[in-house]
């Protein structure tokens, strides 16, 4: 696994900190040289790799503005809820944003000439005499500055009747979809007048209704197969080669719940925050409220890995439901080579799992703890007497400070954490920069690594 | 080119003249805007590059304006667009096919840029000067473009690539013939989906300029490796190129080299490109012949008729009148009969309205395929059956069609279950498809005979003069003079005049208007007599209406309708109306009461 060190630490530099700064999400580029935020506040930054392995800020645009839809008299936020690069295929970077209802595409690209000179006036503006004038000058493009630009370049409206919860980008790189509450469209990267309905969970009857669509994501090399997930905790996997509309599922990933242990909250805890194919598209990483499940493909009826984030809070679930907290949608991320999952908890904690060791460690993403160049400390959460100074109890636990948000390097030992207005870059000590076997890391680190507790 | 010298050294000499020629300053002006922040006015720069060209001459063209114009590539799409556009007419400007190799490079950077429709443009202009290279600069110039393209490390100058290679082949040298084959074949097994893309689109092109030999070794085996390519957007493509591949190739070799894959592409697993093989299979039909039509063909395309993608089902639904039409002669009734008729009597009864309504536009045009008897026997039955689809798509594409059907066992036969369906239609929730069948009115008036429609659909025209919706009421108005123009001005007197001009007591203003809408456009086909004798008195009486709108519209009508009148009755009785309406209370009705005075000359 990891022994994270910090390498970039990004947060508006007061202390104070308003509702707008807060991230909302976060994502690397294809090849991990460039990573997107996005904030409650509409605005998206990219950074740029440095060579020494820094993160720095490359362009800061806002993205979307707050909007109200006089129809249904009803405000639109500006709260980016998704972000997913285009793979690199050109100079320029191209970037799909969304907030609740609208997607944009964004060209983000460099420019480092500018045109110089002018018939009728100087370069100042000055209007020249024209009386002056015995020649006609062509303009000459000139050095200058590096500038960054952000422009949009396709807006995608009106087709979402509920909020829009997922996009992605297909591996045709033609296509990608959106998915809101109860319907997953389909569009094509250019046309932005029209998109196709493919999955449709809107029941005649709105009080039929029982579950709906929490994220959907295309498969990472077949451009035929999304899986989405929904409130149930079903991930349902579709092929779109066999029908236009993909109603009817492939698969259906489902594990059954013991009735004996049902409960008020088993519905609420069972509903799935986040979907990600692994990067050799074998593999389906679920999260729901407080485990992480590995699923292979090739089997539906349970997941091969379950990974329980803080079974602690198991306990604590009426507080959770008081506070809203149970509603909270974690992300999960792999590694680059499918080795490792990652996961955000509360109290600034996150989780990463190692799959072949089976061991876990929590680690904490905070002013106070991080410190540049210097091996995060795990931490551990105990449910009784604390056993040794580092252990944090329970009811010690801070639940307005989560990780909601991780990304993970594509191939690279680098994650990004977001903990409300701050973004972490950890990578890892043994890898200053550029790539390394897995199995040195894992060789390295192992000491490091707490056996998972007893539960 | 001589001409381009002219002009410039025109120009040079009003240059030296004197100090500040006032015809300069058009042409700062011009160039200044091609760096304007308004995209608008850069806009309109680039439009006019020509005279920019020909105010700077051939030579500063070339080294000054053509450099400029290579590096302004950041600019918004419809600027670049407007530019690719431009440099595809620039070869006088820059001083003849001896210098066309200059507007390369600037082209070369429009054909890498990231937005498609600029990249197509680009590729379009290049296409176009590469005829007016001489065969020298296209190997020395073109040819090397066309490679570093196809080289490039972004995507986007390769997709451009893919369009160039089936220009510069016939004019090349043979080595430099197999580079490019090996170029194309580089691109058909790229990395990205898109060149893949670009290349299969562009497949059938190239393989029409190949020699024949290597369209057996090189195209086919390309073709095959892109029809079973991973993604379902490159296989779809090479449907297309299949069409061009099959018509190149002798019948003999069509069999081993085609039709393995086509007859795989129409067993697709994916929906999308068995969709393709549909839509493209008339195509398919005439470019492999009559015998693999009646061997492969037939069975293909009852298997598409029968898809399990209703998105399939519809788009091959879709072609089968042109299918059955290009069967050949010597089977073709059989065929239909025993292959592809049971299949059509199933989609009647499809679960899908998109492919009951797609068979219903064409499957009338079976009739005159198969004739009368069997008209009557197998096809009038589906007819009568789609005539009472709960679909009102369905049911209208019938009606739309009954032409075809009229030649071959004449309307009669149909005209008991025609008009539930009409009346049903007429009466639709929907005002969409009341406006429809409205539009065949005149149509099925012509092919039912005013007996018919007399006693049957008069009144429905007339109830739609009614309906609550105003675009329907227009509608109505206008069916009324197309049904006038059918069966003449007595007939009108007769059956539609009175009705029409009973309205105008109507306790409701807008049926009142309607009256008047009826009269403008009924006047002229009525003619001179019916209009004075019946029309006029009630347009007059109406000026007293007490709703300013109907009187304003009393006005209009008279204006309307003025021409159609003697100049007794204009006289006499419709410029006192005007008169007092010009004195009315209301503006409107004042303004066009005016109006019409001072159009009919009544002042």
């Amino acid at each position: 696994m990891l022994s994270p060190v910090l390498c970039s630490e990004l947060s508006a530099l007061e202390p104070e900190y308003t509702e707008a700064d807060v991230i909302s999400t976060v994502e690397f580029s294809q090849s991990g040289e460039f990573l997107a935020t996005g904030d409650k506040g509409g605005r998206v930054v990219i950074f740029q790799r440095e060579p020494q392995g820094e993160y720095n800020v490359y362009s800061t645009f806002q993205s979307h503005d707050p909007e109200f839809d006089y129809l249904k008299s009803l405000e639109i936020e500006e709260k980016i809820n998704k972000i997913r690069w285009l793979p690199q295929l050109h100079s320029a970077l191209f970037l799909l944003t969304t907030n609740d209802k609208t997607i944009k595409l964004w060209k983000v690209s460099e420019r480092d000439k500018q045109p110089e000179g002018y018939n009728l006036k100087d370069e100042e503006g000055r209007v020249k005499d024209i009386s002056k004038i015995t020649s006609l000058q062509v303009p000459v493009l000139r050095p200058m500055d590096l500038l960054v630009e952000a422009s949009p370049r396709r807006v995608f409206s009106n087709a979402h009747a509920y909020h829009i919860n997922s996009i992605s980008i297909n591996s045709d790189c033609e296509t990608y979809l959106s998915a809101d509450d109860l319907r997953i469209n389909l569009w094509n990267l250019s046309i932005t007048d029209r998109s196709f309905n493919i999955v449709d969970l809107k029941p005649d009857n709105m009080e039929d209704l029982t579950e709906v669509i929490t994220v959907a994501e295309f498969h990472p090399h077949h451009c035929h197969l999304l899986a989405f997930s929904s409130s149930t905790g079903t991930t349902r996997l579709c092929d779109m080669r066999s029908r236009a509309l993909c109603d009817q599922h492939a698969k259906l990933f489902e594990e059954a719940v013991d009735p004996a242990s049902r409960s008020f909250f088993s519905e609420l805890i069972s509903s799935v925050s986040d979907v990600k194919f692994s990067h050799s598209g074998r593999y389906l990483l679920t999260r729901d409220y407080l485990s992480a499940k590995v699923w292979d493909l090739n089997m539906e009826k349970k997941p091969v890995e379950t990974y329980q984030v803080h079974d602690y809070l198991r306990s604590k679930l009426c507080t959770l439901y008081e506070s809203d907290c149970i509603f909270d949608k974690f992300e999960c991320a792999w590694n680059g080579t499918d080795s490792v999952i990652m996961t955000g908890a509360y109290n600034n904690f996150f989780r990463m799992f190692d799959r072949a060791s089976r061991r876990d460690v929590t680690l904490e993403a905070s002013r106070e703890v991080c410190k540049r160049r210097a091996v995060l400390r795990p931490r551990r959460v105990c449910i009784g007497r604390k056993r040794r100074e580092s252990d944090i109890c329970v009811d010690s636990l801070d639940f307005r400070k989560k990780v909601l948000h991780t990304a993970w390097h594509p191939t690279d030992n680098i994650i990004a954490i977001a903990a409300r207005n701050n973004l972490y870059i950890f990578q890892d000590r043994h890898s200053p920069s550029g790539h390394h076997g897995v199995h040195r890391i894992e060789q390295e680190t192992a000491p490091q690594l707490e056996d998972t507790p007893p539960q | 080119m001589r001409q381009g010298k002219n002009s410039v050294s025109s120009i040079r000499r009003t240059m030296a003249g004197a100090d500040g020629d006032d015809s300069l300053y058009p042409i700062a002006v011009l160039i200044d805007e091609l760096r304007n922040e308004d995209v608008q006015l850069r806009l309109n720069s680039i439009k006019k590059l020509s005279t920019i060209a020909l105010a700077l001459g051939v030579e500063r063209t070339r080294t000054e304006l053509l450099p400029f114009l290579t590096d302004t590539i950041y600019d918004e799409d419809e600027v670049l667009l407007a530019l690719a556009e431009q440099l595809g007419n620039f070869t006088m400007l820059v001083g003849g096919p001896e210098y066309v190799h200059c507007l390369l490079p600037p082209l070369e950077s429009l054909a890498t840029v990231e937005e498609t429709v600029v990249r197509d443009k680009a590729v379009e202009s290049l296409r176009k000067i590469s005829h007016e290279h001489s065969p020298v600069d296209l190997e020395v110039h073109f040819e090397p473009l066309v490679k570093r393209l196809a080289s490039g490390d972004w995507f986007t100058s390769r997709t451009s690539a893919c369009g160039l290679f089936s220009v510069c082949y016939p004019r090349v040298s043979s080595t430099v013939k197999a580079e490019i084959r090996q170029h194309f074949r580089n691109l058909c097994s790229d990395d990205t989906p898109m060149v893949r893309r670009a290349a299969a689109s562009k497949l059938g092109e190239f393989a029409k300029v190949l020699e024949l030999d290597y369209v057996k070794s090189d195209i086919i085996s390309l073709f095959t490796a892109l029809a079973s390519d991973e993604q379902d957007s490159v296989r779809l493509l090479a449907v297309e190129a299949c069409v061009s591949i099959a018509t190149l190739l002798p019948q003999e070799d069509l069999e081993t080299l085609v039709m393995p894959t086509l007859r795989q592409a129409a067993e697709d697993k994916s929906w999308r490109v068995r969709y393709m093989v549909a839509d493209k299979f008339s195509e398919l039909q005439k470019a492999v012949g009559p015998e693999i039509t009646k061997n492969d063909l037939v069975p293909a395309f009852q298997n598409l008729l029968k898809d399990c993608e209703a998105e399939v089902r519809a788009a091959a639904a879709n072609k089968v009148k042109e299918f059955c039409e290009n069967l050949p002669e010597d089977s073709r009734e059989t065929i239909i009969m025993t292959h592809i008729l049971p299949c059509v009597k199933e989609l009647v009864s499809d679960t899908n309205q998109h492919v009951k309504s797609a068979l219903a536009s064409v499957i009338m045009g079976l009739s005159t395929i198969l004739g009368k008897d069997n008209t009557i026997e197998h096809l009038l039955p589906l007819f009568l059956a789609q005539l009472k689809d709960e679909c009102p798509e369905v049911r209208l594409n019938i009606i739309s069609n009954l032409d075809c059907v009229n030649e071959v066992i004449g309307i009669r036969q149909l005209s008991q279950s025609l008009l539930p369906a009409i009346v049903e239609l007429a009466e639709d929730a929907k005002w969409r498809v009341r406006l429809a069948i409205i539009e065949y009115m005149p149509l099925l008036a012509g092919q039912l005979g005013v007996e018919f429609f007399d006693e049957k659909l008069n009144s429905l025209c007339m109830a739609w003069l009614v309906d609550h919706v105003y675009a329907i009421r227009e509608a109505a108005t206008c069916n009324l003079t197309k049904l006038v123009e059918k069966f003449g001005a007595e007939w009108a007197q007769n059956t539609i005049v009175p009705k029409v001009l009973g309205m105008a007591n109507d306790p409701n203003y807008l049926h009142r208007m309607t009256t008047l809408f009826c009269i403008n456009a009924l006047s002229e086909a009525c003619g001179q007599e019916i209009t004075t004798k019946h029309m006029l008195p009630v347009v007059l009486k109406m000026s007293n209406d007490q709703v300013a709108n109907v009187r304003f519209n009393v006005a209009k009508s008279l204006q309307k309708i003025g021409p159609v009148l003697d100049s007794n009755s204009l006289q006499t009785e419709v410029k006192p109306v005007l008169e007092k309406l010009a004195a009315d209370q209301d503006i409107d009705v004042k303004y066009f009461a005016q109006e019409a005075i001072s159009v009919l000359a009544l002042a």
